[in-house]
């Protein structure tokens, strides 16, 4: 099923929770909602499932207007934070609700029903819990038994409210794996919402950045990350060191450091932030000639394939802590150790002229 | 863990931990507590049971079998089991809209709940009164159409009604705000309709709380005294509810028969207690599978 969503708004008093909100999802694709908190991803969510009404605008299923059209009849599978589980049911009666609910005349026979759960219940592997009661099972069990009760009534999109918001790291890492199969089994369109960078990137299909109700950006992971479209979404996605400086006319000055930014060219004496991704700092024992930045080193992870440098500038307008990421190789050719002293510069940064950042520091 | 604190041992046993008194001072406590329960409590019980029976079991029968105390048992029943359900139905729905949405004018809806137990039941008869009574308001219409609500079985019902709305609702309310509404919207997007959402859902989930606000409620009303008093009119066999019918013995100076009815009054809170202690743990089960 295609969904498109057209001009959406939504006020909570006078906080704006959607603000004029435009996107089309594409049938078959597992799209994440990614922002802060307040950002409108649940909010929008909502709307889409029929849980919330938008003050205005238009939610469109298969291109029919669905705006009006009430949740029982939206054909949603709705995945909740925090299960939202019968607790006065079984396992299989959870499952089998939405389709005992259904009127006479569509309600599959007591077989049939007892067939489709059991048959859902092993696509979650947890036939075996169907006798229990939702309070015996540990969290990433009911996640996995909310889904299969969402499948149940087999819906034409599933939406998923932070499915693993509620789980801790591990068991989340393995349900997120578990996800992005189903979901290449079945092919079914789906949202999910998330707060959690990683889970968004390594999950989804395309990553809709979203920030105090409007959309920053929309991409596959490896767009918004290689390219994010403004100071926002690079400092969201996080792994990102942020240096201040000016720019004019094609040259930036970055704590002294001259870098040609040619898409800068008509830039006029302002104001700028520059971004630097850690594996894109280069770091030198000594000054090859180059202009490069003088730092300290502060701390050292050398744990895998990539070690981790905290560094500190020597420069009083640099970042308290900058961040780098070099091969296990390269460390052992600087044979580098805490308190040494290196030069450091970047080989590809992006830079945002005149804007303040605003939003989440990392 | 384990290990380290082995090394270091701290000399527990000599000072009690901070959170506990002198034996003394909690043996005299409890007993300040126990003999004040025993004295203002089971001591007037056990009166009431010793005065009834002090002439014997076959007069103590015969006073709550004589046909008045039979019509008072009967209009008691009557009020009972005709405000229970009405307040159930008032209960869940005040409740339901209180804690599952937001609207304009909900803590004033949440006061008024509360009124009855704020107003002195005389005041509340005295309200039937003046809008039912023959100098009231309806008074005159009611009279043309010859229905009689004061000094009748309606007017008896009403007050009752009125002094036991606040149980149900009131215990529902915290329950169902503790439970939130996920589990609802889940039925919903599942494809329920309102009522089998309400029937298979919404209603197991606060069957304790309901029963125990339903026990509560009874006792209110089986009970009532005040309001009631006001608008029955005390005729015997005809609008003498139990505590009533207590208070008209207890005037004639027939003690034993009055003490032989209070009796059962008191045997009904008696066994409310035992049910509601039994419910309580239930309805403590169903806050706290919330959040297993």
């Amino acid at each position: 099923m295609s969904i498109e969503i057209c001009h959406l708004s939504k006020q909570f008093g006078s906080f704006s929770a959607l603000n004029n909100i435009n996107l089309k999802i594409n049938p078959g694709e597992l799209l994440a909602l990614l922002g802060p908190s307040g950002s409108g991803k649940t909010t929008l969510l909502r709307v889409i499932a029929g849980l919330e009404k938008a003050d205005s605008g238009q939610v469109l299923f298969n291109r029919k207007d669905s705006t009006d059209k009430p949740i029982r009849d939206r054909q949603v599978g709705f995945v909740f934070q925090h299960y939202a589980l019968f607790r006065n049911m079984t396992i299989f009666e959870n499952v089998a609700f939405g389709l005992r609910v259904r009127p006479k005349k569509q309600r599959p026979d007591s077989r049939e029903i007892n067939r489709r759960v059991t048959g859902l219940l092993q696509l979650v592997q947890l036939d075996w819990l169907a006798d229990r009661y939702p309070h015996q099972l540990s969290g990433g069990q009911r996640q996995r038994i909310a889904l299969a009760r969402a499948l149940a009534v087999e819906p034409g999109i599933l939406l998923l409210d932070e499915p693993f918001g509620a789980l801790d790291a591990k068991v989340r890492k393995e349900l997120r794996a578990w996800l992005r199969k189903l979901h290449e089994d079945m092919h079914m369109t789906s949202i999910f919402v998330t707060h959690d960078q990683d889970e968004a990137l390594e999950v989804a299909d395309r990553v809709v950045i979203m920030n105090r109700g409007c959309i920053e950006q929309v991409g596959t992971p490896g767009e918004v990350y290689e390219k994010p479209a403004n100071p926002f979404v690079y400092e969201f996605l996080g792994h990102v060191n942020l240096f201040h400086g000016r720019v004019h006319q094609g040259h930036a000055w970055i704590n002294g450091l001259k870098i040609d930014v040619p898409e800068h060219a008509g830039a006029e004496d302002l104001n700028a932030i520059a971004y630097v991704r850690p594996h894109d700092i280069e770091v030198n024992r000594i000054s090859n000639g180059e202009p490069a930045l003088a730092a300290r080193v502060v701390h050292i992870l050398a744990i895998g394939p990539v070690v981790r440098l905290e560094l500190a500038g020597k420069d009083k307008e640099s970042p308290d802590s900058i961040h780098a990421e070099i091969s296990k190789e390269r460390f052992r050719e600087l044979q580098l150790a805490r308190g040494d002293q290196v030069f450091i510069r970047p080989r590809r940064l992006d830079l945002f002229p005149d804007q303040a950042p605003d939003g989440l520091m990392h | 863990m384990a290990t380290s604190s082995s090394s270091q041992t701290f000399p527990v046993q000599l000072a009690a931990p901070v959170t506990q008194e002198q034996p003394w001072i909690r043996w005299t406590l409890t007993l300040l507590a126990l003999s004040f329960l025993s004295l203002f409590l089971l001591l007037p019980l056990m009166g009431v049971f010793f005065e009834a029976l002090k002439k014997g079991w076959d007069v103590y029968i015969d006073a709550i079998t004589e046909p008045d105390a039979l019509a008072a048992i009967r209009l008691t029943l009557t009020a009972a089991a005709i405000a229970i359900p009405l307040n159930l139905v008032f209960g869940i729905a005040a409740a339901w809209a209180i804690a599952k949405f937001e609207f304009y004018g909900k803590s004033i809806l949440i006061s008024l709940i509360d009124l009855p137990f704020s107003v002195s039941p005389v005041v509340t008869g005295l309200i039937y009164v003046l809008i039912f009574g023959l100098q009231g308001w309806a008074g005159p219409w009611l009279k043309e159409h010859d229905l009689a609500v004061i000094f009748a079985v309606p007017g008896i019902v009403l007050a009752t009604i009125f002094v036991t709305v606040p149980f149900i609702a009131r215990e529902l309310i915290p329950l169902m705000q503790a439970q939130g509404s996920e589990e609802e919207e889940a039925a919903i997007a599942l494809g329920a309709n309102g009522w089998q959402t309400l029937w298979y859902v919404t209603l197991p989930n606060i069957k304790w709380g309901l029963l125990y606000g339903t026990i509560l409620c009874n006792a209110r009303a089986m009970g009532e005294f005040g309001a009631v008093s006001v608008v029955s009119g005390h005729i015997r066999g005809l609008t003498n509810t139990l505590s009533l019918h207590v208070e008209i013995l207890y005037n004639e100076y027939n003690f034993v028969a009055a003490f032989a009815v209070a009796s059962l009054l008191a045997l009904l809170a008696l066994l409310t207690l035992a049910l509601k202690t039994l419910v309580e743990a239930k309805v403590a089960q169903q806050i706290r599978g919330n959040h297993s």
